[in-house]
């Protein structure tokens, strides 16, 4: 394997290639970590991360990069695990992706890079995120020093809100040698990915060492600032001095179902459930303060079927829930969930009612769920999201007894600060409107991206917005023009 | 970090703090409110700033030992610190020139009630305030509220001041005597709030009262401060915390309010306990006197 006659270092010819199977993530047996919030996922050693990417087909026209919302080299960095050079891989993902370790963990690569690739067609496609993961986690053990910044404009930019497209942002523009201030209302850094996602999907100590190198990189970090209240957009670019502004406030309020029982207690929005879970640490009560029903030996159930549903009762199995449902109003092929988290939960023992839709929360007397009354549903024509629009079955009514409900149907748009920002354009659901290209909103030195623009969507997109308004705020910096 | 500049007891387990807090404090219009962290273990819990003064940079806040976060904080000094401070919170309170308004205050709610009130009558408003508490010690803010006030009654349960009665027993005597109100603001325990929103009801005068229910983030995201007005889930963060009494479904916010109420119990418990096993000396002893033992 001769580095002249192969560009590649990959020693397999493409038949071989195809006949290795996809590596299996080690992880933790299903009866175990039911017991624990220990990470599920174990990560690849370097003989599997090697293994896997063997059977890299190294594709002329690499379909995965095109379908990365960021646009990772994913074919050069996989390259260069077949050559053993992992931190040269982890700086090639880098270049495009300032969080690897993160959305190597929780990206629905089955959307993007995974579902594109050539593998897939068939055989299981290439493990990209399991890899990319694999190098990210590397590279933080070898404790590699950030590649340094270019040298300071004297321009500052002020970023609001610490989740995925904030740090994306403030990743990008560091780099750029601007001085990037992130401002985070609640007290930890890191948005959704601290109060929403499990430390079984994705563990604090990843997080915060991706902040820390974000710090070493040169990022404020300021905790405990509502940027709407605590300061209004207007007086950041006043007294503050700041040269540009992106709004990445995430998502905002849950909605709930609107039916009768809603208010009893036990009933929860998942949003809740998951920040006393995550952010509280509800669950090392009473070493933390921050309570949370009891839930040993109780009946839970999720209402909705993303990858949120799915984080709160598989929290809620953790914490010693004994029957834990997921009751969805379409079919499991509609559920919006990634793959790896439905087969985890069917693993641990999550039973998944699909088809089924709460129509009432009962009460027990004394102001606590006692059971959800549900219909069964049944599929009908596409509607405008392009899956079929669950219809309710005449006379289906039946009782699931519970004393824990979530509900996990989505959120609101987050009305803090285009109340308090004139010149801000929202649109009739009250989100930022920004443009899909630049990420600039209707008011000058103001962009915004994220689940503020866009609505309840995932860590990737969010990435991919922060992306696309880095480069626009830096050609807006640098040309002065609007 | 978040300073205290200053702290003293106002009456027996209610201490007002004085934090250097000089974003907030800039920011704070009458209405709102604060949520604060005391350490890395701690529950995030709202607080209604009492006052602000943007010069100084420093907000006051007035806390009654309930909880085990109360009872912490109530034990804390001029010179401590406390680990998160984040506001101002909700929106600020209508102030208008209404003509006759009156305010009721209960307990520590006097505390919440008074800059709204002070608000109100530099509008110009004519301020009839109602103060009262279960005794005497628990009569709070009198001073600063009679200076705000066109006139000012005082009701104690057990009558050791003012008048023996409740609060809503002297705004029914004000209103069958023909006072004419465009607005009775109510803030203090639930059932007195209840027991306004009842007596205007009927009478037609609108009213706004200050909920108080379980919340956690504060900023509109997590939900948890959901509550029931005019049938439709609202939300105290951010749409609140004043609302019309006459909409305000109270018999559900003290249900949930109640929904922690063993863990919050078990958590008090244990904080006491552990508190008498440690040794106490000196201005600690005095203050755990005041603040910690009830």
């Amino acid at each position: 394997m001769s580095a002249t006659k192969q560009p590649s270092a990959n020693p397999l010819t493409l038949k071989e290639r195809i006949k290795v199977p996809r590596q299996h993530m080690p992880e933790q047996a299903a009866e175990l970590r039911v017991l624990n919030f220990k990470e599920v996922n174990l990560g690849y050693s370097t003989e599997l991360a090697r293994q896997e990417a063997l059977r890299c087909l190294e594709c002329a026209k690499p379909t995965c990069v095109d379908f990365c919302p960021v646009g990772v080299k994913v074919k050069e960095f996989v390259q260069l695990i077949v050559e053993g050079n992992y931190l040269g891989a982890a700086a090639k993902i880098r270049e495009d992706n300032v969080l690897p370790a993160i959305t190597g963990r929780v990206c629905p690569q089955e959307d993007h890079c995974e579902g594109s690739c050539l593998l897939h067609k068939k055989v299981d496609s290439l493990g990209i995120g399991y890899l990319e993961r694999f190098v990210a986690d590397y590279e933080q053990r070898m404790s590699v020093p950030p590649a340094p910044n270019a040298a300071q404009t004297g321009k500052k930019v002020a970023i609001v809100g610490s989740g995925p497209a904030g740090l994306s942002v403030a990743g990008d523009l560091v780099q750029k040698g601007h001085e990037v201030h992130v401002f985070e209302a609640l007290h930890e850094i890191g948005g959704v990915l601290v109060y929403g996602i499990p430390e079984f999907r994705l563990p604090k100590q990843v997080i915060r060492e991706q902040i820390e190198t974000m710090r070493q990189m040169g990022v404020e970090f300021e905790t405990d600032v509502v940027v709407g209240k605590t300061v209004t957009i207007d007086e950041l670019f006043g007294e503050e001095g700041y040269d540009a502004v992106f709004i990445a406030t995430g998502a905002g309020l849950p909605v709930f179902l609107n039916i009768p029982g809603e208010h009893l207690n036990g009933v929860y929005s998942a949003n809740e459930f998951l920040t006393r879970i995550n952010l509280m640490h509800a669950y090392e009560f009473p070493k933390y303060d921050e309570p949370m029903v009891d839930l040993r030996g109780k009946h839970i159930a999720v209402i909705g079927g993303g990858n949120t549903a799915l984080d709160a009762i598989r929290s809620a199995r953790r914490l010693g829930g004994e029957k834990t449902y997921v009751i969805y109003r379409r079919s499991e092929t509609e559920m919006p969930a990634r793959i790896e988290e439905v087969r985890h939960a069917k693993q641990e023992g999550i039973e998944f009612r699909m088809l089924t839709n709460p129509v009432e929360f009962l009460d027990d007397g004394r102001g606590w769920l006692k059971a959800a009354r549900c219909v069964e549903m049944e599929l009908g024509e596409a509607d405008a999201s392009g899956r079929r629009r669950p219809i309710p079955k005449a006379g289906s009514e039946f009782d699931i007894p519970l004393q824990v409900a979530v509900i996990a149907t989505g959120t609101s748009a987050n009305p803090l600060i285009q109340s308090t920002t004139p010149g801000l354009e929202t649109n009739k659901r009250g989100y930022i409107v920004a443009d899909a290209e630049t990420q600039k909103t209707s008011k000058r030195g103001v962009f915004a991206g994220g689940d503020i623009v866009t609505g309840g969507a995932t860590v990737i997109l969010a990435m991919g917005a922060g992306r696309r308004a880095a480069r626009s705020i830096q050609e807006y910096l640098n040309s002065g023009q609007w | 970090m978040f300073k205290i500049r200053g702290a003293e007891f106002i009456a027996p387990g209610i201490k007002r703090f004085a934090i250097e807090a000089p974003r907030i404090a800039r920011k704070h219009e009458a209405g709102q409110f604060l949520i604060l962290r005391l350490d890395e273990h701690g529950e995030r819990i709202p607080l209604t700033i009492e006052s602000a003064d943007p010069a100084g940079g420093v907000v006051t806040i007035v806390v009654q030992s309930v909880g085990k976060t109360t009872y912490q904080l109530n034990a804390l000094k001029a010179g401590d610190a406390i680990l998160d401070v984040v506001g101002p919170l909700g929106k600020p309170s209508v102030i208008e020139k209404f003509g006759t308004v009156v305010i009721v205050g209960g307990g520590v709610g006097t505390a919440l009630a008074y800059p709204t009130t002070a608000a109100l009558k530099r509008a110009g408003n004519r301020v009839l305030s109602i103060v009262g508490g279960r005794n005497r010690d628990l009569v709070i803010l009198e001073k600063e509220m009679r200076a705000v006030s066109d006139e000012l009654y005082v009701t104690t349960d057990d009558g050791s001041y003012g008048e023996k009665g409740l609060v809503t027993d002297k705004l029914r005597q004000l209103l069958d005597a023909g006072e004419t109100t465009r607005l009775v603001l109510a803030v203090g325990p639930i059932p007195m709030m209840k027991a306004v929103a009842d007596l205007t009801r009927d009478r037609g005068i609108h009213t706004v009262v200050s909920l108080n229910p379980i919340m956690i983030d504060g900023t509109g995201m997590c939900g948890g401060c959901r509550v029931l007005v005019g049938g439709k889930s609202q939300f105290a963060c951010v749409d609140g915390p004043e609302f019309d009494a006459r909409e305000v479904d109270f018999n559900v916010l003290m249900q949930r309010n109640r929904m922690y109420r063993e863990t919050e119990q078990r958590s008090l418990e244990e904080y006491k306990k552990r508190i008498e096993s440690e040794e106490l000396k000196g201005q600690d002893a005095s203050c755990l006197a005041q603040g910690v033992k009830p």
